[in-house]
């Protein structure tokens, strides 16, 4: 009798190598899009930036409030790269020691508003009925009103300072990721390996986080790139209107309030700092669209 | 389902998201860990005078019964007043209203002119040099800082340059015409006044355009995708082929496919740039929404904030349910319901 052919164990590939293998590929992508190798440089650059800003920086206690009187708004020179501001600090150095909090920030509200975002739209997508509806409503409530708008009103109530602004901006920001997940948990749902986990005896929570969220993540990770500079934006807004970081503290919207009324003649305060966010902002976005070409290649043909 | 029914069907499920709000709104109102009273009566007051000042705001009752209070006030068009300026918040938003909805929707058609050739033009010329110049271009200038490249902008093209004016909307010795709409740009055509018509539209072109950088991104990649979505269906082929020119296929049936997504995306837009909207009035002075939001905020004066996030849910409702009637017209296919 002829042996029947078994299937060679090589060939069955673990859920965990093809992932890795797709990966692989997206990555090759990614390298590929010189676009999305241009954020992703100048993303480095500012990681770079914000780990060594007390060594860059030539007056890092200015980052603190500082203050020079001798030198109030010099105009850039070589002492001062950047100029100075109404009471002396040098630019250059609070625009440097500015980026990790910047950075901070972000990551704090995408993280925040993932976690929330994600919990509450598994818990829909997977629970359906009541519950799902009135999840939903409660998404659409904060739909309703542009987050802007809302996150405004969050840090005038929580009390102005970036802590009270970054809680504010993610206690706003989750409905997006809420929405999103839960229309992925949906759809997945109903894949045929959902089911044979749940045939074989898996739990709810064993489902959610091993079979169904791992197969939403691309998107997922997409959408908080792309909000990333967002949600720096939005920060930077607060602190620009007042509500956000207070002064001393060295942030770039704040920084450019502070510039306000010194502009156009001394140009350089409100200047710099403004740039500053676009190199970050622009860096995320080009990550963002470059990530939405490999990971959902649906967006891009 | 007709479409009256439909529609009304839409308004009635948008109520319990608009109560909603209002709840959300009034809770964040009142867990201000600051003392607004305190604030508003100033460092000399006593705490008699406080007591006073709260039991007349209502805000010495148990919380629901404020809620209750407030809700009631607002079917009956009393949205509170400031606790600065002592006005009815309904009268400012009113009177400030106009202003907003006027630079909201110049920048937004901006955005459209400015966003859905670039996405035709991108689809057109998929992954050639004008897509990628696109692409480039609106990831650029989405990623500034609106208020800060107003800033940047007045300068320019009002101090250096001297193209347009700087501040407001309209000059100061210049009458606003009589008001029927509150948009200037309305108003005076409806006056026949040709002359007043160019001086706002002058005013309002800086503002709208910076504003309308943060929409032409969204635009412009929607308008693309579903260009190119479009664009690889059948009927395309078969027009192709029986030799209609390629010029009247696109703009004729592929766009009309395509411009439904890009609607939606529209209509988002136009709820975002009316947020961002307050970013910019506090750069060009533009006595719109956004200056009174700043300042209330920035006072803890939460009867203006709870009025401004109701006025642009219900915007935005509208919004939305004007956008789903505009599919129905579009799409013959999409069924009500």
């Amino acid at each position: 009798m002829a042996e029947l052919p078994s299937i060679q164990p090589e060939k069955r590939k673990s859920a965990r190598s093809a992932r890795w293998e797709n990966f692989a590929r997206g990555l090759y992508r990614f390298r590929s899009n010189t676009l999305s190798m241009l954020g992703l440089t100048m993303l480095i650059f500012i990681l770079l930036v914000a780990i060594f800003a007390p060594i860059i920086a030539p007056y890092p206690e200015d980052a603190a409030g500082k203050t020079r009187v001798t030198a109030r708004l010099q105009p850039p020179s070589e002492d001062f790269a950047f100029g100075t501001d109404k009471i002396g600090r040098d630019i250059f150095s609070r625009v440097v020691m500015g980026t990790g909090l910047a950075l901070q920030v972000g990551t704090v509200i995408i993280l925040l508003a993932t976690t929330i975002g994600v919990t509450i739209g598994a818990i829909s997508g997977y629970a359906g009925g009541w519950l799902d509806d009135l999840l939903m409503r409660i998404t659409d409530i904060f739909l309703t009103v542009p987050a802007l708008v809302l996150a405004i009103a969050m840090s005038a109530a929580l009390g102005k300072g970036i802590i009270n602004t970054m809680i504010g901006i993610s206690l706003v920001w989750w409905p997006g990721f809420a929405r999103l997940t839960r229309s992925l948990v949906l759809s997945l749902r109903e894949e045929p390996f959902v089911e044979a986990a749940y045939g074989i005896g898996a739990g709810h929570m064993r489902i959610i986080f091993r079979h169904i969220l791992p197969n939403a993540v691309s998107p997922i990770i997409i959408k908080m790139t792309t909000d990333f500079g967002f949600a720096v934006l939005t920060a930077a807004a607060l602190g620009f209107i007042g509500l956000g970081a207070q002064p001393p503290t060295p942030e770039w919207g704040a920084m450019i309030n502070d510039g306000r009324r010194f502009f156009p003649d001394e140009w350089w305060i409100a200047t710099f700092p403004g740039l500053a966010i676009w190199l970050m902002v622009f860096s995320w976005n080009l990550i963002g669209d470059g990530l939405r070409d490999v990971l959902d290649p649906r967006s891009r043909r | 389902m007709n479409i009256r029914f439909y529609i009304l069907r839409r308004i009635a499920l948008v109520i319990p998201t608009l109560i909603g709000l209002s709840i959300l709104t009034f809770s964040i109102a009142r867990v201000v860990p600051g003392d607004p009273v305190g604030l508003a009566a100033g460092p000399q007051a006593t705490e008699e005078i406080k007591a006073a000042l709260r039991r007349e705001l209502g805000l010495d009752q148990p919380l629901p019964v404020q809620y209750v209070n407030y809700m009631a006030g607002l079917f009956r068009g009393d949205w509170g007043e400031s606790l600065y300026t002592r006005r009815p918040v309904i009268d400012a938003l009113r009177a400030f209203w106009p202003a907003t909805l006027e630079l909201t929707t110049a920048a937004v058609i901006i955005a459209t002119v400015l966003g859905v050739p670039a996405g035709v033009i991108s689809a057109m010329y998929r992954n050639r040099l004008p897509d990628h110049v696109a692409r480039i271009l609106s990831l650029f200038f989405v990623s500034f800082p609106s208020f800060w490249l107003a800033m940047i902008f007045q300068t320019w093209f009002g101090l250096d340059l001297g193209w347009f004016p700087i501040s407001k909307r309209l000059p100061v010795l210049v009458a606003p015409p009589a008001a029927t709409t509150g948009l200037y740009l309305v108003d005076s055509l409806i006056q026949l006044d040709f002359e007043t018509f160019l001086v706002s539209l002058r005013h309002l072109f800086i503002p709208a355009l910076v504003l309308s950088f943060g929409a032409f991104a969204s635009i412009t990649r929607i308008t693309r995708a579903s260009m190119v979505e479009a664009l690889e269906k059948d009927f395309v082929r078969m027009e192709r082929a029986i030799g209609i020119p390629y010029r009247i296929i696109i703009f004729k049936y592929v766009l009309r496919n395509a411009l439904i997504a890009t609607i939606t995306v529209i209509s988002l837009n136009f709820g975002w740039l009316m947020a961002g909207a307050i970013l910019i009035e506090t750069i060009f002075d533009w006595p719109g929404l956004g200056l009174y939001a700043v300042k209330a905020s920035l006072s803890l004066d939460f009867q203006p904030i709870m009025g401004i996030a109701i006025l642009y849910g219900i915007v935005f409702s509208i919004v939305n349910i004007l956008t789903d009637i505009v599919y129905g017209v579009l799409d013959p296919r999409i069924r009500y319901g």
